[in-house]
């Protein structure tokens, strides 16, 4: 068959809405994922004010829980700047430099790496210390929240190493469409940022 | 979204330079607050969320794009916003209402 | 862009031309297994849903035999079915909580969504907005192999000891924390489905605001796009909120967690081990508010069928266009915040429900306006009586019962004598069973010469409708005697209410009734196969209808169009004056 099908708007935004598809469809994956975290924050909050005052169900704050908010504050930022690198990384392909987009993208990934590290030593301390999710109620939201954020960085993870090792070569031959798959996944990924610099003082600091 | 100048792709860069230190310093801001502990519950809660929501409105405005966006884009994340709140209020509303506690 | 960019672009775009050319050549394997075109994934969807239909209809033919005898042995397949459903050939209560939780789960979830929106949607909305696919097919392809592993991750919940989820389809804790691993399945299964349900939803909405054909405004779109639009961004929102709580019902229930145990709960005269101080409610509102949206989910897309079959077969535009429209949306809207009408009984204060209360009467206005435009496009037609018409036709009645029987349940002081007895299943069962199912057929009677390029046989389509007409009724109309005589529902044994014993004849008559109308479904099932291969061949419009999907050829190639149609005018432009023909198609220039 020789009819080719051509989406419109597969790389040129659209007139209305300013948007090409993938990241109109991007968009809408997040206010999805709006929805699941303000499920689970519905769920914290509920729990939380309906905890008794006293007794060994009442919920600890940020003096009792054991929590390790300096590695907290490190994660924070190394997120931070992961989210930076990434912006960057589509800056520099928007001005045709793709050896420095290539480098923000990979220090996006160690940043990641190092967050999911972090991640890993403060889980196993609070094993090591007998605290699980069936410890108690604020120990359930700690671990559900963080480790379903952690669920998407490590999705991050993915998406980037694909983005840098065989997605690259779509740079090659449509680089418009590669800048916009960069776009698209710098979204998602500050959007996890996003979610972070929620879940820190919510869980951490209160 | 592309840049038509050199100037314009520098003031860009500047931009995300200036809200990598903004967060920064106001992370440096929410952890002092809480940690120096001069704040009642609810004056913290309410400083924590604050600075919260400025840090993800930065993050949104600018890494996100979202201030260049257009209104179909705005349109669509109002009512996800709006049914955000129901779902974190109207639960809580009816549990604190329930006859039964 | 820049000019460079915008010519290295057309180069890229020019080889993604090519691949798209290789793919057409590609294998069995592409063109109908792991195909990305929208129409093959319609028909993989559409099949499968009529698949899990039949089936959980069949859970339910065998819950009729214990409902209508008691304790009896099940004739014929008593003996073919597992230890953890049947005794020596009784249907065991852990069977029959088990075949009851299964067939709402399996109808909602995995026959009636996928079938509107994975089968109809995908099939009918990329032609009908002039598209050549769906905006991102590759995840088109993925949302249905998603779909299916979560649909036969739930079938085979039923061969894991203890048998498959028995919490009912609302899965309400605590007992659903402490069931059997059939739970655990449940939950894996929905996190799957919710999955396939958010990639499809992504992908509509991104397809009809962007993909549309040139001259197709959005208030040129045809009422089924718009109802699919709405319902799009209900599966959006409303569903992930049930994917948190799925995650944290799992957590409870694979970590130990209490997210939903209250403390103290004693199970089998033994305190639970788990520490507690979680609320059960919880669950309700995270599960209520999909649930609720869910509602119009199902209900949405089988307007939008009704609305394209009354405006082809009654040779009149519908009546109040715009007004359909805007009744969509604001029932989209306000079917978020009136969920906790299914909660009236939990202890809710008084404000709180006078509020759901209000927004639950308020939510009726728009399905009300719906109702009455397609009613009165019927007034001064010269009606074609298709067999899809004739659907069609009975849905309205349907539906407006449905709705109507739903007003005393949303009011609080009626809904506490007849919260969860079967008038509550005759409720809802009318608006999805001879309502939506009932609008499944007329599309798919409507479509069928599209699809196929063949028309349904009209002599079995009348045998078929007639009758499954008849026995429906004789399905739910009894069921609100009975739920007003107090028969409550997920009983087990019907003889355990003394007070519902008066209506035990009824409960037989409504077994009876769903028997019969399993047995009508054969000429549908004869009608569709022998159609497929030996009906009269359909031409490109065979019922001269005006949307675009019938500028396409019948079947539509890959593609769809041969050329991307342009589009002159409305959609339903029937029987204009001093027009040659009475029918305007939307992708044909009117000569001046």
């Amino acid at each position: 068959m020789s009819a080719s099908i051509e989406i419109p708007c597969d790389i040129t935004p659209h007139p209305v809405t300013g948007m090409y598809n993938g990241k109109f469809g991007v968009w809408l994956f997040l206010a999805s994922e709006v929805m699941l975290f303000g499920a689970l924050f519905s769920s914290y909050i509920l729990l939380r004010v309906g905890a008794p005052e006293a007794g060994p169900l009442a919920w600890p704050d940020y003096r009792t829980n054991h929590l390790n908010v300096p590695l907290a504050t490190v994660n924070t930022m190394v997120l931070i700047l992961s989210s930076v690198t990434v912006v960057f990384a589509w800056y520099y392909l928007q001005l045709h430099k793709f050896a420095a987009a290539r480098a923000c993208l990979l220090a996006t990934i160690g940043l990641a790496l190092v967050f999911m590290v972090i991640k890993y030593f403060e889980y196993s301390h609070k094993f090591h210390d007998g605290l699980y999710p069936s410890t108690h109620n604020f120990y359930a939201v700690y671990f559900t929240l963080t480790g379903l954020h952690g669920l998407h960085v490590l999705g991050g993870i993915i998406v980037f190493a694909y983005l840098v090792g065989p997605g690259a070569a779509m740079w090659k031959y449509n680089p418009a469409k590669f800048t916009n798959r960069i776009e698209c996944a710098g979204l998602y990924w500050h959007f996890v940022d996003l979610v972070w610099i929620f879940l820190f003082p919510s869980i951490y600091l209160l | 979204m592309s840049f038509a100048t050199p100037e314009d792709a520098r003031k860009h860069r500047n931009i995300y330079l200036a809200v990598l230190v903004a967060l920064a310093v106001l992370t440096g801001v929410t952890v002092l607050v809480a940690q120096m502990h001069f704040l009642s519950t609810p004056m913290a809660v309410a400083v924590a969320l604050l600075v919260a929501c400025i840090k993800g409105g930065l993050v949104a405005s600018f890494f996100m794009h979202l201030i260049s966006e257009k209104t179909t884009l705005y349109g669509i994340l109002v009512i996800c916003v709006v049914f955000f709140f129901v779902l974190l209020l109207l639960p809580l509303a009816t549990e604190f209402t329930n006859v039964s506690t | 862009m820049s000019t460079h960019a915008a010519a290295q672009a057309h180069a890229g775009h020019d080889q993604h031309g090519s691949g798209h050319d290789h793919h057409a050549h590609s294998s069995w394997w592409r063109t109908y297994v792991f195909s990305t075109d929208h129409k093959t994934i319609g028909i993989q969807y559409t099949i499968t849903a009529l698949c899990f239909l039949a089936f959980g209809f069949g859970l339910m033919l065998i819950m009729r035999w214990q409902l209508a005898y008691p304790s009896d042995p099940i004739p014929l397949i008593g003996g073919l079915l597992g230890k953890s459903l049947v005794e020596s050939g009784v249907l065991t209560g852990q069977g029959y909580n088990a075949l009851g939780a299964m067939h709402g789960t399996i109808m909602v979830f995995m026959a009636i969504v996928p079938l509107a929106v994975g089968g109809f949607g995908n099939y009918v909305v990329p032609l009908m907005v002039g598209a050549q696919d769906m905006a991102f097919p590759r995840l088109n392809m993925a949302s249905y192999w998603v779909f299916l592993p979560g649909g036969l991750i739930m079938l085979a919940s039923f061969f894991m000891p203890g048998g498959p989820a028995a919490s009912g389809w609302t899965s309400y804790p605590p007992l659903s924390n402490i069931a059997t691993m059939g739970q655990t399945a449940w939950l894996i299964g929905m996190i799957f489905l919710i999955t396939s349900s958010l990639l499809g939803s992504v992908n509509f909405i991104v397809t009809i605001v962007q993909l549309r054909a040139p001259g197709l405004s959005m208030f040129r779109l045809p009422f089924f796009v718009w109802a699919q639009f709405v319902t799009a961004f209900l599966l959006l929102l409303a569903f992930p909120p049930l994917e948190a709580a799925g995650v944290l019902q799992l957590m409870d229930r694979v970590a130990g967690t209490s997210f939903f145990m209250p403390q103290g709960l004693v199970v089998s005269q033994k305190l639970h081990e788990a520490v507690g101080g979680g609320s059960p409610l919880l669950w309700q509102h995270l599960f209520w508010f999909l649930a609720h949206p869910e509602v119009y989910v199902l209900i949405l897309p089988a307007l939008g069928i009704v609305s394209e079959v009354i405006a082809a077969n009654t040779r009149k535009p519908l009546w109040g266009y715009k007004s359909l429209v805007y009744a969509a949306l604001f029932l989209g809207f306000m079917s978020f915040i009136v969920w906790a009408h299914h909660m009236f009984m939990t202890g809710m204060g008084t404000t709180l429900s006078t509020f759901f209360q209000i927004t639950t009467m308020i939510i009726s206005i728009p399905s009300v306006i719906v109702l009455t435009a397609l009613i009165i496009s019927y007034h001064g037609a010269s009606i074609r009586y298709s067999v899809p018409m004739l659907f069609a036709t009975a849905f309205l009645p349907m539906f407006a019962i449905g709705g109507l029987t739903g007003l005393p349940l949303g009011l609080t002081a009626s809904d506490i004598h007849l919260h969860d007895t079967y008038y509550v299943i005759g409720h809802f069962h009318y608006v999805v069973a001879p309502g939506t199912i009932f609008a499944m057929f007329a599309g798919i009677y409507h479509w069928f010469p599209k699809v196929t390029g063949r028309m349904m046989n009209r002599t079995l389509g009348l045998i078929h409708f007639w009758f499954s007409f008849i026995f429906i009724n004789g399905v739910f109309m009894p069921m609100f005697f009975m739920g007003m005589a107090g028969a409550l529902r997920r009983q087990y044994d019907p003889e355990a209410q003394l007070h519902a014993e008066t209506v035990q004849g009824l409960s037989r008559m409504v077994s009876y009734s769903a028997w019969c109308l399993a047995a009508v479904q054969i000429p549908f099932v004869i009608n569709f196969f022998r159609s497929i291969w030996s009906g009269q061949p359909a031409s490109q419009n065979p019922w001269q209808a005006t949307t675009l999907e019938w500028a396409a050829p019948s079947p539509p190639p890959h593609g769809n169009f041969a050329q991307v149609p342009t589009v002159h005018c409305g959609p339903y432009e029937y029987s204009v004056p001093g027009e040659r023909r009475d029918f305007c198609p939307q992708f044909e220039a009117r000569e001046a």
